[in-house]
């Protein structure tokens, strides 16, 4: 029982940190940037992600021994893509602001690497708790980097933070001026090549 | 006719869906480390690109946008909320015909292309364009000439990243830097060089 539950923390934590899926598997960064000028938009999306990583994993588990070999992929993509539509429908309903910042991106999560590659390497191997323990501990991973990304942008692009302004008046009456350039897409491949040293220094690899 | 040479140029250069939308990353990453698989893969796409989002324009205006289905006698369905499994079947499925088409006509493209075009079916640059085709409105010339003004960035990019890469073979890269971690900072510094294009106004 000891190791059982061992086991299911493991699956929850180790892609948070130490396997992370954009740091260490490279997964998953497509669709991801353009959403990180602002952190609001940004926790959306790591959430809604995350919780279409979960479900997928947890339905596709289920299923796993359903589902033939030859057309695992399209079987897995419907599913996909009916929880992606799910999200973008209570996006729309609930949140409309966001979800026209978020714009397609919320679309893209279905071509999004992470979804599909933790259906192929984890959910057709698993039990469905220990998939779904994965699911949101790959959510977590993904949406931590986002969230990091999003919070050096917007704190150094705009002098806010959720769209509350950080920056003392008095500082840009000294002088301290916005960087703009954070507010542009290279400033976003920048951020994560430094974050990628930093992880990898880190873990010494 | 302004308008869509506009459009085209815009495309591949100062909405470049890779630098300045980020889509494609993935295949990008994973591909850049050799120059002939990128032109390969880059060509590809570019095809893929130019026929799906013209096709899936007319999908979307004839049986999916808000009355699309009023030439059947339905004025008031909308189904425009499955759009995004409607695109990637879309896709998919022309993909494989795209595959087959060219292994009946071509062995010589269908040897130098066909291993990527499987890989193209999930590359999150076509979905995004059909996507951002139908977020700006565009008519079926300009959805074209942005699907083709798309591949053709997206190869531009990949092209030039595999040059890049293959310089950086040579030089001495801290080596918590190595590998992704450079490669994403020289994506930034390219997209910044991109980004002088958009003073350009047309």
């Amino acid at each position: 029982m000891k190791t059982a539950e061992n086991k299911a923390l493991m699956v929850l934590f180790e892609p948070v940190w130490k396997n992370n899926p954009v740091m260490v598997q490279i997964l998953g960064i497509c669709s991801s940037l353009a959403v990180t000028v602002q952190l609001k938009t940004a926790i959306v999306m790591a959430l809604a992600l995350t919780l279409v990583v979960a479900f997928s994993n947890l339905a596709i588990s289920a299923l796993r021994n359903m589902i033939p070999r030859n057309i695992r992929i399209i079987a897995e993509l419907c599913i996909v893509a009916t929880l992606v539509i799910i999200a973008d429908e209570i996006l729309k309903a609930f949140m409309y602001d966001i979800s026209k910042q978020l714009s397609v991106f919320v679309g893209l999560i279905i071509t999004n690497c992470i979804v599909m590659g933790r259906a192929e390497s984890f959910a057709l191997a698993n039990p469905p708790f220990l998939s779904f323990l994965d699911g949101i501990g790959n959510g977590i991973g993904y949406g931590s980097i986002l969230v990091t990304v999003a919070f050096i942008r917007e704190l150094l692009g705009s002098g806010k933070l959720l769209g509350f302004d950080v920056i003392p008046g008095a500082f840009y009456s000294a002088g301290y001026e916005n960087m703009g350039f954070m507010l542009l897409a290279p400033a976003a491949f920048i951020i994560i090549g430094l974050l990628v040293w930093l992880h990898r220094t880190l873990f010494n690899k | 006719m302004e308008n869509i040479i506009s459009i085209f140029i815009n495309s591949v250069f100062v909405g470049n869906i890779l630098l300045a939308y980020f889509l494609g990353m993935c295949s990008f990453l994973s591909v850049s480390k050799n120059m002939e698989t990128s032109v390969g893969l880059g060509l590809a796409v570019t095809f893929v690109l130019a026929v799906t989002t013209p096709i899936n324009w007319m999908v979307y205006q004839y049986l999916l946008a808000p009355g699309a289905l009023k030439w059947a006698g339905f004025p008031d369905i909308d189904l425009s909320f499955l759009k995004l499994v409607t695109f990637i079947a879309v896709v998919a499925a022309i993909v494989q015909a795209v595959e087959m088409i060219i292994d009946r006509f071509s062995p010589f493209l269908y040897s130098s292309l066909g291993v990527f075009l499987p890989l193209i079916a999930v590359n999150c640059a076509i979905l995004g364009a059909a996507l951002f085709m139908v977020e700006r409105d565009y008519n079926l010339m300009e959805s074209f000439a942005y699907g083709t003004g798309s591949g053709l960035g997206w190869m531009l990019a990949i092209v030039a990243m595999a040059a890049i890469r293959k310089k950086l073979g040579y030089a001495d890269v801290p080596k918590g830097l190595e590998g992704f971690g450079i490669t994403m900072i020289s994506t930034g510094l390219m997209a910044m060089a991109f980004m002088l294009f958009s003073g350009i106004t047309m």
